[in-house]
């Protein structure tokens, strides 16, 4: 929360006469375990925001066992640009001693705590916060009643949460009946009497704590949306014309595949679920070649699988949108952890020289206008496109501006009208523009679409100086995309001291340290890159206003101290100027590390002290 | 394969100009002289000259080996792909459009060995294709190693004392995975090979046609056995007629898979014809089946008004 915390706020809240707070932001860290329902309550804060034009972000952590485990879920929602989840809760609410064990550090000084009084004997010493002791199980069960245990203790939270910050109870019983509506009434019943019991919480146990949110500055335009990165990215798909792909299930791409499979049937496509990662390429090439614009898509160990194919993509020329949802590596490594450490294997990790286009979104919203991008691409160059989003991204929720989706969804029709004498598959002054079957060729001569090198009519050959200009061929073309891309707009200080690089989910936590640097007295800018290859035009420019140039990236330095996308733009570049800040512990960027990574670099003293703030309420 | 758009040709307005192997033929095939895939490829031409589909929804797919040479060989859209990944391409080749008939030709190594998971998975889907393996028993293309059909002690370069390792019965194999039409033929056997490659396409669903090829490099007399000419036997799986004589309760039933598993185990070099045939559901029409429904839910809106109403549910 941001502003003041003691302005004094009258409100038609069931505390009239008592005081509330006016708060701008807030940062609820809900800790528990997996099965306790936490991702639902995170989602219906989440949506409630979205609904009252507030911004939101959300975070969370879930095990990658099947049931059970700790499992937090952190919704940051307020007003004005909420860029990153946040870097302490002002708010922690701990089910069990181990929640309350493991998260009480990462609440911020003077921030409360509320606890499971039934479960959870906090450290009376600790006296940095206000704690709040409920009997949130006894409580819930005591509501509900009947068989049901413990079941529904998260609406439980979720009412008192709305008691604290005075939320709209109403939108929120709309939320309930829609998530549940499906279920029986019992269900919904259920829910209802969990949440009025912790809505009911008498107010002498609150304390103080009671809060009103600041009326939204404006509201925009156009209505929000609520969603997460992987479903932004699967509705942008099918707005940039994807009806079919094929895909295998792995954590965490896995929800892309599972709402095509259920999504596509509606625009008369197919997404089929195929018996591994290489037959799941094959069937996305297959309908590429067929006509349509097609996606695979996986998650790091699968998109090694998908590399032949990849090859043979790059190849013979086929347009295909290859997802890949990063999370920890290599190997099994951390699937339920971010990482951004499949860049290098999106760029080059195939056989041969195989260039392709990759790119990464940079918030939830650049999910759904990425995939627009990717298509757009992909059909107009005739090329794989990688989409790099990652873990931290697929599973967190954001309110953004509903798009405008008359303007921007695209035909998905298949180019089956008949092609001239003068066509070839592969003509080397020109961009190949494939004919699929059902395309009648005025010559009769048929092509054969082939991952052996070939001349302009796709026959195989082995001619070393065809060979040379084929890969000109590919090559090409994808540099011509580079030159036609926009130069990155530089956020903050055009010129100066640093320049931060970033691409994909960390734009949000690089922005907030940007604002914090810039507070400081220095001078910091920020580009982020969407497009990572080719590489827009004017970088070096850019680089050049700056005395340092800081790639701030979730992966490792590996073995030369610099990080995957520093290692490029050094190599692309030679400027002694680019350093890498980096970090593998399968967590988000805190705001705080990157403004101390930017102070040591300059020399200046970055200690925790100046940056974590306290608390804001 | 099914012949549901072959209909679409004669109901076309222009008068079609017959397919004839003239149209039909393109490069010239690079095998060694005497390879038996040559009689592959003149009862492909055969075949497509009977069915007459529209040239240009005709497609022509492969993996890698020397079998897999096929597409530039044929006139017709072509497809030279990966090694042992034919199958899902050309699986999404028939589930992404229903007008086109597509063949897939391969040998043992691209079929049994490195693509054995598709050949199952294809054939538990049943996807509408059809799938001819060109079986020679060894790798030709990277010169003499033992390959999933080769018989044990075959000696090969990569087992210089034979080899040991139980080999694969194609048979066996596709009718265990669910394929809807399994059948076997020899090189040597033009007619026959022709009329199972021809039912094979006329097939609605996955339909597969072994066919022994001989390779005259590298194993050379391997199908003796099953030419007569060369004193071997080329028996044929006589299909039960349901005529009710007492001879047609000894012939075949195709529908049997028990039955047909058993003939699969007669000794060395086997029968040949039919083993297998059923019509259970192409995953083609149970997809369409399901777009349907889906479509009858949403009252037919157009794309854009079914994703404007998924995204005012996100409200």
């Amino acid at each position: 929360m941001v502003l003041p915390a003691t302005t004094p706020t009258p409100g038609a809240s069931p505390e009239s006469a008592k005081e509330r707070r006016a708060v701008n932001d807030v940062v609820i860290r809900l800790a528990g375990n997996s099965q306790d329902g936490i991702q639902t309550i995170g989602g219906f804060l989440a949506r409630l925001a979205g609904r009252s034009d507030q911004e939101v972000m959300t975070y969370m952590t879930i095990p990658s066992t099947i049931s059970g485990g700790p499992s937090i879920f952190q919704v940051r929602m307020g007003n004005g640009d909420i860029l990153s989840s946040g870097d302490q809760a002002d708010v922690l609410v701990a089910f069990y001693q181990h929640s309350y064990e493991s998260h009480i550090n990462s609440l911020r000084p003077g921030g409360v705590l509320i606890y499971d009084s039934d479960h959870v004997a906090p450290n009376p010493e600790d006296r940095r916060f206000r704690a709040i002791g409920i009997p949130i199980t006894g409580a819930t069960v005591e509501a509900v009643g009947g068989s049901s245990k413990d079941k529904g203790k998260n609406l439980f939270v979720l009412g008192l949460l709305a008691r604290i910050f005075s939320l709209d109870v109403a939108k929120i019983g709309g939320l309930i009946s829609e998530r549940f509506g499906g279920k029986s009434e019992d269900i919904v019943r259920n829910a209802m009497l969990a949440f009025d019991a912790g809505y009911a919480t008498p107010a002498d146990n609150l304390h103080d704590c009671l809060y009103q949110f600041e009326a939204p500055a404006v509201s925009g335009g156009r209505p929000q949306i609520t969603t997460d990165g992987n479903l932004a990215l699967t509705y942008g798909l099918i707005a940039a014309g994807v009806r079919h792909g094929a895909g295998y299930p792995i954590t965490p791409w896995t929800t892309v595949m599972e709402t095509l499979r259920s999504e596509l049937g509606k625009y008369g496509g197919i997404f089929v679920q195929a018996e591994d990662e290489l037959a799941a390429a094959g069937y996305a090439l297959g309908f590429a070649y067929s006509g349509h614009l097609a996606v695979t898509g996986s998650s790091g160990p699968g998109l090694s699988l998908k590399m032949e194919a990849l090859g043979w993509a790059v190849m013979a020329e086929m347009p295909l949108i290859v997802i890949n949802v990063q999370r920890g590596g290599p190997s099994t490594g951390l699937p339920t952890n971010v990482e951004q450490s499949d860049l290098m294997q999106a760029i080059y990790g195939s056989h041969g020289d195989a260039p392709r286009v990759v790119l990464a979104p940079k918030d939830v919203e650049d999910c759904f206008y990425v995939a627009l991008e990717a298509g757009r691409i992909a059909r107009k160059y005739s090329t794989p496109v990688l989409i790099l989003t990652d873990q931290a991204l697929a599973t967190r929720i954001e309110a953004f501006d509903e798009p405008d989706l008359a303007k921007l969804m695209v035909d998905p029709k298949p180019d089956l009208s008949p092609r001239g004498a003068d066509f070839e598959p592969y003509p080397l002054d020109k961009i190949t523009r494939h004919a699929p079957p059902g395309a009648s060729i005025a010559t009769g001569k048929y092509p054969s679409v082939s991952g052996l090198e070939h001349d302009e009519l796709g026959h195989p050959t082995g001619n070393p100086a065809l060979h040379m200009k084929m890969t000109a061929k590919r090559r090409e073309k994808i540099k011509a995309l580079g030159a036609s891309l926009p130069v990155p707009e530089v956020f903050g200080d055009p010129e100066g001291d640093v320049l931060i690089v970033g691409w994909g989910s960390t734009w949000g936590p690089i922005r907030e340290a940007v604002g914090q640097l810039r507070a400081v007295g220095t001078r910091v800018g920020q580009i982020h890159l969407r497009n990572l290859h080719p590489l827009p035009p004017s970088l070096e420019e850019i680089f050049a206003r700056f005395k340092k140039v800081l790639v701030v990236e979730m992966n490792d330095e590996g073995l030369y101290g610099f990080g995957q996308l520093a290692t490029l733009l050094r190599a692309r570049y030679s400027l002694p100027s680019i350093g890498s800040l980096t970090k593998t512990d399968g967590l988000t960027f805190r705001i705080s590390e990157i403004v101390n990574g930017v102070l040591q670099r300059l020399g200046r003293a970055g200690t925790d002290g100046g940056y974590a703030k306290p608390s804001r309420i | 394969m099914s012949s549901s758009s072959a209909a679409l040709a004669t109901a076309g307005t222009a008068p079609r100009v017959p397919l004839t192997k003239k149209a039909l033929t393109a490069d010239h095939p690079t095998w060694c002289p005497g390879c038996g895939d040559f009689a592959v490829l003149a009862s492909y031409y055969r075949v497509l000259e009977k069915l007459q589909y529209p040239h240009e929804n005709i497609v022509t797919l492969a993996g890698i080996g020397c079998s897999s040479r096929f597409p530039y060989f044929v006139n017709t859209h072509g497809v030279h792909y990966i090694h042992g990944r034919s199958l899902p391409f050309a699986a999404g080749v028939s589930l992404g459009r229903d007008d086109v008939h597509v063949f897939v030709f391969g040998g043992d190594g691209d079929g049994f060995s490195i693509g054995g998971n598709h050949l199952v998975h294809t054939g538990r889907k049943n996807v509408n294709l059809t799938y001819v393996i060109m079986d020679n028993f060894v790798y030709g293309l990277t010169k003499k190693q033992t390959s999933p059909t080769s018989p044990i002690g075959f000696k090969s370069k990569t087992d210089p004392t034979g080899s040991i390792d139980q080999p694969i019965n194609p048979m066996q194999t596709l009718v265990n995975s669910g394929a809807t039409f399994v059948a076997r033929s020899h090189a040597g056997q033009v007619n026959h090979m022709t009329e199972m490659m021809e039912r094979a396409a006329r097939h609605e669903g996955f339909s597969v046609v072994e066919i022994l090829s001989e390779c005259v490099e590298f194993y050379e007399g391997a199908f003796d056995a099953a030419v007569p000419r060369k004193g071997g036997q080329f028996r044929t799986i006589e299909l039960r007629k349901n005529d009710g004589t007492p001879e047609d309760a000894l012939r075949h039933d195709p529908s049997d898979e028990v039955a047909a598993f058993r003939l699969a185990s007669e000794p060395w070099p086997g029968v040949f014809g039919v083993f297998y045939e059923s019509n259970r559901p192409t995953k083609n029409k149970l997809e369409a089946g399901l777009i349907a429904k889906a479509r009858e839910k949403t009252k037919s809106a157009s794309d854009l008004e079914v994703l404007q109403a998924t995204f005012r549910r996100m409200r």
